[in-house]
């Protein structure tokens, strides 16, 4: 089959990778060969979702003696296809040209195709020893790629954060699995959708669920490791580990809660959707006070996986209260925001890319004035932060509408709980919505627009083929998917009606263009006919202002008031524009504070001005809990420095304990 | 259906030719207020039509995003106006765009413009888009929270529906509905930069918000974003009107009799709400920058204490 | 349809008493806080008397007339006086920055609204707004309490449960005493006035001889 043949090309390729790997033609070549086979995935996973047929299985011989390994393409399996292999293709395409500029491309490319495949395994895995297996192939092959560029130390600092959440995650999805395959050894999905199981290990699997897939989706507050690792990686592997690696964990909770186990409680949908406003509005303040373009899009995805996490809680509360129609919505919200969001963020994650490369540079507060010098990429990264800013008639604001309707039916549902709760919900999702257009305008404004802040800046070009095509084709995604989403509504229905039970009605009485989800009297939005009026619209003005006035325009200098500032620092930075935005939201919980060191009377030196920042979960989660295991792992130490005749006696006292063990039980 | 476009168009060509009337009158109560004779109603025509024959100067280091944005500003805010019905509510549009849509329009308007302050490079502009994308980030989650408190009231976001429920007196004095207005309010004055959130005649960069975003802008590019916020103007005060007060609007299958009625109607509660405004900000002062928050996030409590106030009178 | 009204209106007598409450949080100057405290205690007053008129209970319109003439026009004109007289420093200190005590007031509205659902399910559900309005405003006022430094502001906190007090005891029908609850907070407040009052004499001039004030007035 497609399938099986593209991933078996991404294990030659990345063979192939590692012999010839001293060569420089041999690593656009791979890219280019990642980028096909992503394409035969992606032609796959269409293929399944425009066809309403039964998934094909296949049974393989591998893995566990008395398990082989079970594969099957199910409908949400492909969809989820369709989101990693779009990315992956465009983050390959992107490689071939940027590879040249990787200090060590030899580490990178093997890993890329070794990622691209751990992936797609996940995907189709349908026995949790294939899951595990290909998920943590998926994580150490990532890992990899974060200590590609194992010269700096904030890299290594990352790359070991990763490992331990990685192993983390995967020990709680497998004690998850093992939990719900129970004593009998069945590990297959089909035999684990078919028991049953208590209300205590009901619970501890939705918890365990919720560690082990968010850690690696990045639900706050086990998100820390996401802003160091997908920076320190490579940018066609952030764009991949950011928009696509988060979507795959998304895909395992969704397996989990919605499909292996068909009775989750509906309190665990408000949990859900709670954690999921926190994170939403906690990974966009973050993000405002980022200087690193990298960072700052790293912690946009947190705020954008807590904005889809709204979206399955709210399906999660909606299916266990009885509403199905309304969590098919809810489930399509959730499903349209991610697709979203890999596309934006990839493309935004390739063009912080294009920039490094082009002109060094990574932080705010050395760009500048980059739209002039770098066209293509500018016009591509503002289609992307445009799509990231919900706004219409993109796609980020069709998914935003979605969810905002969901939750709008939220009081629909009897308990008291959703009936505040929504909400307040809907307040988080609504804040996070307007900081992400507040931090995009700002990176953006700062890093594109404006006068160049440093040499460097001002030297950037554009960069070459491959980079420019891959954004620009993600940018033209980006406004397909907002001009027609009720074909893309329609697709997915494929996708919510197993899960659910229901299909999700859309359009009902209006027609093909406009998306009305719940009835045609409850709120409609369209898409198509925004764009054609919007443009109509403005051409207009175009040609009624050229013909009731003059089209003169003359070029000079800048008003500014009177004032010549030659000078480009005198223009905002990145830590201006945050800053009422610092005082306001990041006063209290950030304990934001600005220091301005005054030089003595007669000192030379300049007056600075200094942003003080903590990161509350950092100091009050993780290094509680890593003062508490030094404090455990200091008592443990003393049995390292034990004498020949202690280590006897407690060799002894314990065969003296076990003994007594089995005599007591023996009575 | 051909009606429903014949009164979309009428309404897209009313909004724009209402719009300099409306600030003209804002302008001239608030002279008549201060002691001033105060200019004629129809002088921001004139402004307009005398900045198109001027020529536009670009700074050198302006990109195309500084030229195009009046276009897209303008555009995006009469597309907005065009979803929220002023003299009936048989429009062909009113489907297209809910008032989520109509928020997130406003938003793209004003992404644009925030960019445009930022393209040259100056101090002030980062002044002016710094300080809008604060307003923005609280203005914007209060007015979809009243939108929210709306929608539950009528059981839909379409403008148009809200205004038909309102006004078929099933409503009452709702406590969420007044709590909802308040807010709404609010959202409005900062939005539409207006005192206590920005002075829109200040000559004075410091205190500057919108306008610091504009300074660069000369020409027919400036009569776009002057037009720009003239319209956002008129939105607002329809849909305040249209929403709370929709007393004698056109119904869907009405003829051209209601719909002059509405006109009527529209135009009365316009010039008078824009009275109100006007007096309103002769009587008080300018806030300071840092106070925005407490005054917009008092908003944002406001419009989710109307979703929470629904909940007590649902039952009843 | 007209007791539907009179509901309606009472409601939202007591949401603007509620709206003044959280107005009373916002500020950070004490002549503001003293102008809607008088604001609170003049929509108090229409709520007492919209009252009367509905429930045909003219002893409310006594209720009224105190809230009205006391708490409207004499304690904020002696509480004005006071501050000017001692000279009490005039921006209101907080112990919780603003953004955040308003937070946690419509937390306390969304409890009261919360409790007072299902206790009176049976009750008339019309009654349970004005129940729920009025408990809001009470924990409002202690709200103030808690988080104002000054003894000024935190006598008004006091003043503004006192008027939850009274709008819930209006909004009951039948409820007997409530002129002679309103006479007694009022004496309560009164006392408690004059206490910061004598306590300031004495701190000030180690005296409560108010012939020692009379040397400090600005004509002399």
């Amino acid at each position: 089959m497609l399938i099986a043949a593209a991933l078996g090309l991404l294990l030659v390729l990345a063979l192939l990778a590692v012999m010839f790997g001293a060569f420089a033609r041999t690593h656009s070549l791979v890219y280019a060969g990642c980028g096909i086979a992503s394409l035969a995935l992606l032609v796959g996973g269409l293929r399944h979702l425009g066809v309403v047929e039964a998934s094909p299985s296949l049974v393989l011989p591998m893995g566990l003696p008395w398990l082989s390994a079970h594969l099957r393409l199910d409908n949400l399996s492909a969809l989820f296809m369709v989101i990693v292999n779009v990315s992956g293709a465009a983050a390959s395409l992107f490689a071939i040209g940027y590879n040249r500029h990787l200090p060590e491309p030899a580490r990178v490319t093997p890993f890329f195709a070794l990622f691209l495949f751990g992936m797609n395994a996940v995907l189709l895995a349908d026995d949790a020893f294939v899951f595990l297996t290909s998920w943590e192939f998926m994580s150490l092959s990532s890992w990899a790629l974060v200590i590609s560029d194992h010269t700096k130390k904030e890299n290594r600092n990352a790359a070991t954060l990763y490992l331990v959440m990685a192993v983390f995650g995967t020990f709680c999805l497998l004690t998850c699995f093992g939990t719900m395959a129970g004593a009998g050894g069945d590990y297959t999905f089909a035999a684990m959708r078919a028991r049953e199981l208590g209300p205590l290990a009901m619970f501890l699997v939705v918890l365990l669920a919720l560690f082990g897939a968010g850690s690696k989706a990045g639900l706050v507050p086990l998100h820390a490791w996401l802003p160091l690792a997908h920076p320190a990686a490579p940018s066609h592997v952030s764009a991949l580990m950011s928009g696509v690696m988060t979507k795959v964990a998304m895909y395992a909770l969704i397996r989990i809660l919605l499909d292996l186990r068909m009775d989750v409680a509906w309190q665990w949908g408000e949990a859900i959707m709670v954690v999921g406003g926190i994170t939403a509005v906690l990974g966009v303040l973050y993000a405002v006070l980022q200087d690193d373009l990298k960072t700052l899009l790293a912690y946009s995805t947190v705020e954008n996986i807590g904005v889809a996490l709204i979206g399955l809680g709210l399906a999660i509360a909606f299916k266990g209260s009885g509403e199905t129609s309304l969590a098919a919505l809810a489930l399509v919200a959730a499903l349209y925001h991610m697709i979203n969001h890999s596309i934006f963020k990839s493309l935004l994650f390739l063009g912080a890319g294009a920039v490094q490369t082009a002109s060094g540079e990574r932080s705010l507060a050395t760009l500048g004035g980059l739209l002039n010098r770098m066209p293509w990429t500018g016009a591509a990264v503002l289609v992307g932060a445009a799509a990231i800013s919900a706004l219409p008639p993109l796609n980020g604001f069709v998914s935003e509408w979605l969810i905002f309707q969901a939750l709008f039916k939220g009081p629909a549902l009897p308990h008291w709980a959703m009936k505040f709760g929504v909400p307040v919900v809907g307040a988080f999702l609504a804040l996070a919505a307007a900081l992400a257009a507040a931090c995009f305008v700002r990176a953006y404004g700062i890093a594109f627009l404006g006068r160049p802040r440093s040499p460097q800046a001002a030297a950037a070009g554009e960069v070459d083929w491959s980079m420019r095509s891959a954004m620009v084709l993600l940018a033209l995604l980006c406004v397909v998917l907002g001009a027609i989403p009720v074909t893309v509504t329609e697709a997915l229905d494929g996708v919510v009606q197993p899960l659910t039970g229901v299909h999700f009605a859309v359009s009902a009485d209006l027609g093909w263009p406009w998306l009305s989800p719940v009835s045609s009297t409850r709120g409609s939005y369209s898409g198509t006919v925004l764009v054609m009026v919007g443009l109509a619209m403005a051409a207009l003005t175009v040609f009624v202002v050229h013909r009731l006035g003059t089209t003169r325009l003359r070029r000079s200098d800048a008003w500014d008031c009177g004032h010549r500032e030659d000078i480009p620092q005198s223009q905002y930075t990145g830590q201006s524009f945050s800053q009422p935005l610092r005082r306001v939201f990041a006063a209290t919980l950030f304990a934001a504070r600005e220091e301005v060191e005054m030089p003595e009377p007669g000192d030379l030196g300049p007056a600075r001005l200094k942003v003080r920042l903590i990161d509350p979960i950092w100091l009050g989660f993780y290094v509680s809990i890593m003062v508490v295991v030094d404090f455990i792992a200091d008592r443990i130490n003393i049995l390292q420095f034990l004498t020949v005749r202690r280590y006897l006696l407690m060799m002894f006292g314990t065969l003296v304990i076990l003994l007594l063990v089995v005599a007591l039980r023996q009575q | 259906m051909t009606m429903a476009m014949l009164w979309q168009v009428l309404h897209i060509l009313l909004i724009v030719a209402l719009a300099p009337l409306v600030t003209g009158w804002v302008r001239l109560v608030k002279s008549r207020l201060n002691g001033r004779c105060g200019p004629s109603p129809l002088q921001p025509y004139r402004d307009l039509f005398r900045l198109l024959q001027k020529e536009s100067v670009v700074a050198h280091s302006a990109s195309w995003v500084f030229r195009a944005a009046p276009y897209i500003t303008f555009a995006a805010i009469w597309l907005a106006a065009c979803a929220v019905p002023t003299f009936t509510l048989n429009m062909a549009l009113v489907p297209a765009a809910d008032l989520i849509a109509v928020v997130a329009l406003l938003g793209l308007a004003r992404f644009w413009t925030a960019l445009a302050g930022m393209d040259v490079g100056t101090s002030f502009g980062g002044l002016g888009s710094s300080r809008e994308m604060l307003i923005a980030s609280l203005a914007e989650p209060a007015m979809l929270m009243v939108t929210f408190s709306l929608s539950l009231l009528s059981g839909s976001t379409s403008p148009a529906r809200i205004m038909m429920f309102v006004l078929s007196g099933n409503i009452g004095l709702s406590v969420s509905l007044g709590l909802a207005l308040v807010a709404l309010i609010m959202v409005a004055l900062a939005e539409t930069g207006r005192i206590p959130i920005d002075n829109p005649a200040t000559h004075l960069e410091l205190t500057m918000v919108h306008e610091a975003m504009l300074l660069e802008y000369s020409g027919r590019h400036l009569a776009m974003m002057d037009m720009a916020a003239m319209v956002r103007l008129l939105l607002f005060l329809a849909l305040i009107g249209g929403v709370f007060l929709p007393f004698g609007i056109g119904l869907p299958g009405g003829g051209p009799a209601q719909a002059a009625v509405g006109l009527a109607a529209f135009l009365a509660r316009t010039f008078a709400l824009a009275s109100l405004m006007a007096v309103f900000e002769t009587s008080i002062a300018k806030m300071r920058v840092f106070r925005y928050a407490d005054f917009l996030g008092g908003a944002l409590l406001l419009g989710l204490l109307a979703t929470i106030f629904h909940y007590v009178s649902e039952a009843v | 349809m007209l007791s539907h009204y009179s509901y309606d209106i009472a409601h939202l007598i007591g949401a603007t008493v509620l709206m003044a409450g959280f107005a009373l949080l916002y500020q950070r100057r004490l002549q503001a806080v003293l102008n809607t405290f008088a604001f609170q205690a003049l929509a108090l007053a229409a709520a007492a008397g919209w009252q009367a008129h509905v429930q045909n209970a003219p002893h409310l319109w006594v209720t009224a007339g105190i809230a009205l003439v006391f708490k409207a026009i004499l304690v904020p004109f002696a509480l004005h006086w006071l501050v000017k007289e001692l000279g009490i420093h005039r921006a209101v200190e907080t112990a919780l920055s603003i953004g955040w005590t308003m937070i946690v007031g419509v937390a306390l509205v969304a409890l009261s609204i919360m409790l007072v659902l299902p206790v009176t399910a049976n009750a008339a559900a019309l009654t349970r707004e004005s129940l729920a309005l009025a408990m809001s405003v009470v924990l409002l006022g202690l709200l103030m309490m808690i988080t104002r430094h000054n003894a000024v502001t935190q006598v008004v906190g006091f003043m503004a449960l006192e008027n939850g007090l009274i709008l819930a005891a209006v909004s009951a029908k039948g409820m007997p005493l409530v002129v002679e609850i309103s006479v007694a907070f009022s004496v309560l407040v009164a006392m408690t006035l004059f206490g910061i009052f004598f306590f300031r004499i004495r701190e000030r001039f180690d005296s409560l001889d108010l012939q020692y004030l009379e040397t400090h007035r600005g004509d002399r």
